[in-house]
């Protein structure tokens, strides 16, 4: 059995000489090569890149010179996020070969902070999807139960932390894409507020509502990436100028007094019953933790996937128009240039890519825009009240992440809508801007993980943060 | 039915995508279903909600948009068209769109 490294344990290890970042990096190349051919988690392996790195913390330690707070810690990172050099696909063929001229702000930062990229992780083309099935590449296997989805679309970036071959990754989040394959895979994930990540070189989807985020073993983890790339970013208008609190001492605030509301609507038909004894044996672990549990009312928690798929397939449209052969990936020659364009999108995109295209452009159609597109965004609107209603009676909002535990492959791939409805309880906080994570929560049949939702009123990553370190600590992963 | 073969045909030009036979066909009825769904919208009477375009209030944008204009050189202009299908520097070349 491989060990279960942390960043804290990769600090103290490399600190005290048991092993170098070169070293380190090599052994999880070793563990990727044996296992990945099984999970399909990594597109792209970045070795060169990942050894120069290791090798450059390895000069600060042997020189005695104090380690940034990553140093030599092993990163995946989502394929839909710029990396320089490093090929990036978006888990689609019209990308297959691209390659970035720059960086990500957040790979930026994180490398900046000592952190060593393995390599890009599958995902749904273009983050559209809840199962990892919509990747050209293939889909990925959930390591607790290889039949089954990991959950999407950051379902490599999940794979790949819960099977031990990266110590922390990046994942997105537009409806659930972070949060939902956290919760199917057994491990904390954390989509941060709308505004608190810069998302510079992150390839858009929807760009009211696409996040950067991180998957860890543990939510401390979690929380020391997160330190590292939130906050303003001059190259990304909607990163904010909120002040960035120290997340690690939020995280070990007492939870005592605070009051968590549970919104009757989470708790609906479609919940599987396995999942919702999880998450209230979840609740009552808040309850003997000192919290107040109250029940609350979110009216429009229901509409929420209805407005989803007009806003996010709407943006999608339009940021996706820039694939058109002229400035990278796939070209299809055509007689004339706007043949060139049809062909081109007719075929590098996948099937679901094209639906949402399709579907976002008629909602944003003469005739049509009123009817969906500003009905949609009206009705937004009451979702965010929702919100802030509810953040004027409670410090936080608990829920399951996502009605189900992980679905076998290929169960709910003829159905769009039915994929649709897995990300039911995450889409709300996707609208609505908030930050949210999701934290295990037992495990159906003591197999298939159960996540456990815990959203924070807007930049409240330190509330939220501290609560998942509380119900962590408190066992709850073991319910 | 909420949205014909025509719809996914003039929306399928609007947005340049190529889709085949089976694919107009598989796409419509799916959409269909995804509206149909959609329409519960209706049931919220939303004429005095102001709709909501992004989620930052006017006090997070404020100096999160604004910067001093100054030039920054960028000089990744050859790696740029290096991942060009048809690069001919300093352009992209495309299929000829005047006639003579």
């Amino acid at each position: 059995m491989p060990e279960n490294w942390t960043i804290e344990r990769v600090r103290e290890a490399l600190a005290s000489k048991k092993i170098s970042a070169r070293e380190l990096a090599a052994d999880y190349y070793e563990r990727i090569e044996a296992r990945n051919p099984d999970l399909n988690a990594y597109l792209t392996l970045s070795q060169e890149r990942a050894f120069a790195q290791a090798d450059r913390v390895d000069a600060l330690v042997a020189a005695g010179k104090p380690l940034p707070p990553l140093a030599g810690v092993p990163l995946a990172v989502k394929d839909v996020i710029s990396t320089r050099g490093v090929r990036t696909t978006c888990g689609s063929k019209i990308l297959e070969n691209y390659i970035p001229p720059y960086d990500a702000t957040a790979v930026q930062r994180l490398e900046a902070a000592g952190a060593v990229i393995l390599g890009k992780t599958n995902c749904d083309e273009f983050a559209m999807g809840s199962s990892n099935e919509n990747s050209a590449y293939g889909p990925v296997r959930n390591p607790e139960a290889p039949d089954r989805v990991p959950g999407g679309s950051s379902g490599g970036s999940a794979a790949a932390v819960a099977a031990g071959l990266a110590v922390v990754s990046l994942g997105t989040d537009t409806g659930g894409s972070i949060r939902q394959p956290g919760a199917l895979c057994g491990i904390p994930a954390m989509m941060p507020s709308y505004g608190r990540v810069s998302r510079y070189g992150l390839i858009a989807f929807a760009s009211s509502l696409d996040r950067i985020g991180p998957f860890a073993t543990n939510v401390r983890d979690v929380a020391a990436v997160l330190q590292i790339i939130a906050g303003r970013d001059a190259n990304d208008s909607t990163s904010t100028t909120a002040p960035v609190p120290d997340y690690q001492t939020e995280t070990e605030k007492p939870v005592k007094g605070l009051r968590i509301g549970i919104p009757k609507e989470y708790f609906g038909a479609g919940m599987d019953p396995e999942v919702r004894k999880k998450v209230e044996a979840g609740i009552e672990v808040l309850r003997k933790l000192g919290c107040e549990i109250r029940e609350i009312r979110m009216p429009h928690t229901d509409y929420a996937i209805a407005v989803y798929y007009i806003i996010a397939t709407a943006e999608a449209s339009s940021n996706l128009a820039r694939y058109d052969g002229v400035r990278y990936g796939l070209r299809v020659d055509g007689d004339s240039l706007l043949s060139m364009y049809r062909k081109t999108r007719g075929a590098g995109f996948g099937a679901e890519v094209k639906r949402r295209i399709v579907l976002g452009t008629y909602v944003l159609s003469a005739g049509y825009y009123d009817a969906y597109y500003l009905k949609g965004q009206k009705v937004r609107a009451l979702i965010a009240r929702d919100f802030r209603d509810a953040f004027t009676q409670v410090d936080a909002i608990v829920t399951p992440t996502s009605p189900v535990p992980a679905f076998k492959l290929g169960e709910r791939t003829n159905d769009p809508l039915e994929m649709y409805l897995a990300d039911i309880y995450t889409v709300t906080g996707s609208l609505a801007g908030v930050p949210g994570i999701s934290v295990p929560c037992g495990k159906v049949g003591g197999k298939l993980p159960v996540g456990l939702q815990i959203f924070g009123p807007p930049f409240g990553e330190g509330r939220v943060l501290q609560l998942a370190q509380a119900f962590e600590n408190a066992g709850g992963a073991r319910l | 039915m909420k949205i014909t073969r025509e719809d996914v045909i003039r929306v399928a030009d609007l947005a340049y995508l190529e889709l085949s036979e089976p694919e107009l066909e598989t796409y419509r009825k799916q959409i269909d279903e995804i509206l149909e769904y959609i329409g519960k919208l209706n049931e919220l009477d939303t004429a005095n909600v102001e709709p909501m375009a992004q989620v930052l209030t006017d006090d997070q944008t404020a100096d999160a948009t604004l910067r001093e204009d100054v030039v920054v050189p960028c000089k990744v202009a050859p790696e740029i068209l290096q991942q060009a299908p048809d690069p001919e520097p300093p352009y992209f070349r495309v299929p000829k769109v005047i006639e003579r």
